[in-house]
């Protein structure tokens, strides 16, 4: 998403970013970015919060015109849970998990050397 | 108290290592950002709404190409099982959480923003950067400038 940013921004089209991967777009660069620090699928602000959600976007609306030069960065002040668990169990790999991700990677690359000698693999 | 962010490329690096895979994936890095100021207010603009969810249930095996749907008329619900996020801490039953069409409108209706663009967009996510910079990020750039939007708000899952 970063990069159609940068591509509509370049061409004279405006852009702001709502999201919560802050390494993954500060290590990219973008114009204008509105940072809520939640678990990646909400990006607009906790499911069934209008209030927030209204709020978050009000930001990245405002963010076109208080932004002076790119790579602005506003971060929202919501905090999803006291319990901040999640952060460690994004993509965790405990003991038991080892040969379920060595087995799923296996199957990954068998279905890819299929898909490439049926000549479907996509364009990379 | 600030809780540490996630450093999201370093755990996708270590899932993808325990799955075998033996080259990391490289993010796209750039020294220089672009900036373009906006040519009018806000209150004035239109705004083309940009999505990484689908519009169908895609599968992982499926193609994924940039589509668009109507604003006037927005679905009950996006699609994003195919996609990296964070589904044992959330989930997308609510669209207005991670596709604002509702929280749009009542912004427009509040003299905040112009209006919203006929069209949104969603963009494929795709591991391919130079797919993306040729192919897909020039079609949205063309869809946006057919439906005649001044900006754009970007939402990846």
């Amino acid at each position: 998403m970063s990069l159609v940013a940068r591509h509509l921004e370049e061409a004279g089209i405006p852009t702001v970013i709502l999201g919560s991967a802050l390494d993954i777009v500060e290590h990219c660069g973008v114009p204008r970015f509105v940072f809520t620090d939640f678990p990646l699928g909400n990006p607009c602000g906790r499911p069934y919060d209008a209030d927030m959600q209204r709020a978050v976007v009000a930001t990245g609306l405002g963010l076109f015109e208080s932004a002076s030069g790119p790579r602005t960065v506003v971060q929202t002040p919501y905090r999803w849970s006291a319990d901040e668990g999640w952060r460690d169990r994004y993509m965790e790999i405990r003991p038991e998990d080892v040969a379920r991700l060595a087995a799923m990677g296996a199957e990954r690359r068998a279905f890819r050397q299929e898909m490439r000698e049926q000549g479907r693999v996509r364009a990379e | 108290m600030t809780a540490q962010h996630v450093p999201y490329m370093d755990r996708t690096r270590r899932y993808y290592a325990a799955q075998g895979f033996e080259k990391a994936y490289a993010w796209a890095h750039f020294e220089d950002t672009p900036f373009t100021p906006p040519g009018k207010p806000v209150a004035e603009s239109k705004l083309a709404l940009i999505t990484t969810a689908a519009l169908y249930d895609r599968q992982a095996t499926d193609p994924r190409l940039v589509a668009s749907g109507d604003t006037a008329e927005p679905p009950e619900r996006l699609f994003g099982n195919d996609l990296s996020w964070d589904k044992r801490a959330t989930h997308l039953d609510d669209l207005n959480s991670y596709f604002p069409i509702d929280r749009l409108s009542e912004l427009v209706s509040e003299g905040l923003l112009g209006r919203v663009a006929p069209r949104f967009h969603c963009v494929p996510t795709e591991y391919s950067q130079r797919r993306t910079m040729t192919k897909d990020a020039p079609e949205i750039l063309a869809r946006c400038r057919e439906d005649g939007a001044d900006i754009a708000l970007l939402v990846p899952l």
